[in-house]
């Protein structure tokens, strides 16, 4: 029996528009195990942030849809439930936190009422209790005076200091999954190293799993220890994280990675960017989605998705999960497609 | 020497007796062919500094220098004909800097059309030629804003500067809005402007790793002041100021073993208002080494080496 907190299955989410319908996220799955972090990497419009406001219910339906999939919480299914049912598990077993804090808080209410609505709503609590357990959360996530600050509206906020008030709010229900939306990527490098420590503070504190969504490979390696990598609504490569950066087997990783500045001393090294720009999601390619972009694209890849290929496994052989396994869908994994290790090393030349 | 600032300031009057020092004192100095990255958190001055210095905001003191003439303290209509054919600027957020109702071909051809030297019809060969310099296509002229990606954007946003063929570009953050995918895409352009038209450029970022690896120095600014300056590789493995220090020690880097190596210095605080500003050092709430004299006196600006300045009182 493994120990996953969130399990998700094939999940796929659309959106009619009158343009037609996009295919946001075209069968995810991941799973989250307890107290550890996933983080699910990708560029804009790669489908990161449909993926879990579907499972939060935050998806407008309509447009939005989900066509298939599964979310189980601690093995309890929640795509598909009525809102009441719904609202048992979201909020209160799993919350989320938004990249902006400024527009995600409700100007007009205290900081100290929005968290202590969320204690009223899903716990029962009196006005009072809530009001006081309010400030004790605020206290937890090391906001200075916080009584006097529970009095304040957001826009006496900094942002550094809303995207603690906001996190104090999703600890309300003592959540066993934090859902953190791009938490820091509004924020300076320094409120974020501090927003950042307080997570991980928490983490360790409440025994939370987090699923860290962001397109900052950095801040991936300073807090995750799973990794999912997206692109155009897939999830094309997933590992621990050291297997994500130093035994990365899919194009797009690599890509992403050769893209960034290295603090190395080697300065000289030129940036590789990708080329191109991620395919149009109202008619996503039959094959690899990376096709168009891809520097070692093969004939195959044009008309055929691969499947997911097992690069390294260290679960026993019995456990059928794929916790702590690393798999890439790449074609280059299959056994018969080219070696390309050493192309890997010398740089983005064109496999036939 | 092709820019330089003499204690450049910038004040804002907010309210009764209520003045926000954005930029307060700046001395820097800019060689020819040179790119100097500044860096500073949100609040800190950075933009305001850029704008002041090509003159789309009057200073409120001090003087800024360019090609050793001095630049008027408010530019008349006339001033802005004069200096925008040299000093340009490509801006941050490439959906607001961008007229929404205007064409490409409007919105890049509108520096050669206020210049009123060029026909219509060179004015669209010239847009043709630098989108094509781009990386963008000619046919895309006729096309409006909405229609292009964050990246095609910035593009835009970079030929409307470099039409006119300026030597001194302000880039004001431009990539922090894209993806990662796209930052090295307009980072490996600018490079390539850089190197064929001769620019000197003032590359305003707040992302550590992609400033040191632009930029050939590197200045470091809190608050309205720079708190250090020098080569870009110096400052970043060899920082001296405790903001520095603290800056660099934040900034995460794409490697896990790196990252779990990392020593956890607990960081104090966050940026403190610019309003009204009194005497000492402008850091020394948030220091971790602050001392008596740090509260009541400004420090001056040491050298500890030929390039490398800092300004704090470790050093005096």
């Amino acid at each position: 029996m493994s120990d996953d907190i969130l399990q998700v299955e094939n999940l796929k989410v659309e959106f009619s528009t009158y343009g037609g319908t996009v295919k946001a996220v075209r069968g995810v799955s991941f799973s989250v195990e307890r107290s550890k972090t996933l983080a699910i990497v990708g560029e804009s419009g790669c489908g990161k942030s449909v993926s879990v406001q579907s499972i939060m219910g935050l998806i407008p339906m309509p447009p939005g849809r989900i066509t298939s999939g599964s979310a189980k919480i601690n093995g309890h299914e929640i795509i598909g439930l009525s809102a009441k049912e719904a609202n048992k598990y979201r909020g209160v077993e799993i919350a989320m936190i938004f990249q902006d804090p400024m527009s995600s808080l409700n100007p007009t209410m205290t900081i100290g009422d929005q968290i202590s609505e969320t204690l009223m709503v899903h716990k029962g609590f009196s006005y009072k209790e809530a009001s006081k357990q309010a400030v004790e959360l605020l206290e937890k996530t090391h906001i200075p005076e916080a009584a006097k600050r529970a009095k304040q509206y957001p826009f006496e906020f900094s942002g550094g200091m809303l995207q603690r008030a906001m996190i104090a709010q999703s600890l309300a229900c003592n959540p066993t999954i934090l859902i953190a939306d791009e938490p820091t990527t509004a924020l300076d490098v320094t409120i974020q190293a501090q927003i950042l420590e307080l997570m991980s503070e928490l983490q360790q504190s409440e025994g939370m799993s987090i699923v860290l969504i962001t397109h900052d490979l950095a801040v991936v390696a300073k807090m995750a220890d799973r990794v999912a990598v997206m692109y155009a609504g897939q999830v094309i490569e997933m590992g621990n994280v050291d297997e994500i950066f130093y035994q990365s087997s899919h194009p797009y990783t690599l890509g992403l990675k050769e893209a960034m500045p290295s603090n190395q001393k080697d300065k000289g090294k030129k940036l590789t960017p990708i080329a191109g720009s991620p395919p149009d999601l109202f008619s996503p390619p039959s094959g690899c989605a990376y096709y168009a972009r891809c520097p070692y694209a093969m004939a195959i890849c044009e008309t055929q998705m691969p499947d997911e290929f097992l690069i390294a496994t260290d679960g026993d052989k019995n456990n059928n999960q794929k916790d702590s396994d690393h798999y890439s869908r790449c074609w280059l994994q299959h056994p018969d497609s080219p070696q390309v290790d050493s192309l890997y090393q010398s740089g983005r030349t064109n496999v036939s | 020497m092709l820019v330089r600032t003499d204690k450049l300031k910038k004040y804002f009057e907010i309210g009764p007796k209520q003045q926000l020092h954005a930029v307060d004192g700046i001395s820097l100095e800019i060689e020819e062919n040179e790119i100097l990255g500044l860096v500073g958190e949100s609040g800190s001055g950075k933009s305001t500094l850029g704008k002041t210095l090509i003159g789309l905001l009057p200073n409120s003191g001090g003087s800024a220098f360019y090609n050793n003439e001095l630049l008027p303290q408010k530019f008349s209509a006339a001033d802005h004909l004069k200096y925008s054919r040299e000093l340009q600027m490509i801006f941050q957020d490439p959906y607001s800097s961008l007229n929404p109702r205007m064409t490409v071909l409007d919105i890049v051809g509108v520096g050669l059309h206020i210049q009123r030297e060029h026909t219509k019809k060179q004015i669209k060969e010239e847009v043709a030629s630098w989108l094509a310099q781009v990386g963008l296509n000619a046919d895309h002229m006729s096309r409006y804003p909405h229609e292009f990606s964050g990246g095609q954007r910035q593009r835009i946003g970079i030929a409307r500067a470099m039409i006119i063929r300026p030597k001194f570009v302000v880039c004001d953050e431009p990539i922090s809005a894209l993806d990662v995918s796209v930052q090295a895409q307009v980072i490996n352009l600018l490079d390539e402007l850089k190197k064929s038209m001769g620019l000197t450029m003032l590359f305003i970022a707040h992302d550590l790793s992609m400033v040191r690896y632009v930029s050939d120095r590197m200045a470091v600014m809190y608050l309205g002041v720079l708190v250090e300056s020098g080569p870009a590789d110096e400052v970043f493995f060899n920082p001296q100021h405790p903001y520095t220090q603290l800056l660099i020690e934040s900034n995460p880097e794409p490697d896990p073993t790196t990252e779990r190596q990392r020593s956890h210095i607990p960081i104090k605080g966050e940026i403190t208002s610019p309003v009204n500003v009194k005497a000492g050092c402008r850091f020394a709430s948030r220091c971790s080494k602050t001392m008596d004299i740090c509260m009541n006196t400004t420090p001056a600006i040491t050298k500890i080496s030929e390039k490398h300045t800092v300004a704090c009182h470790l050093f005096s």
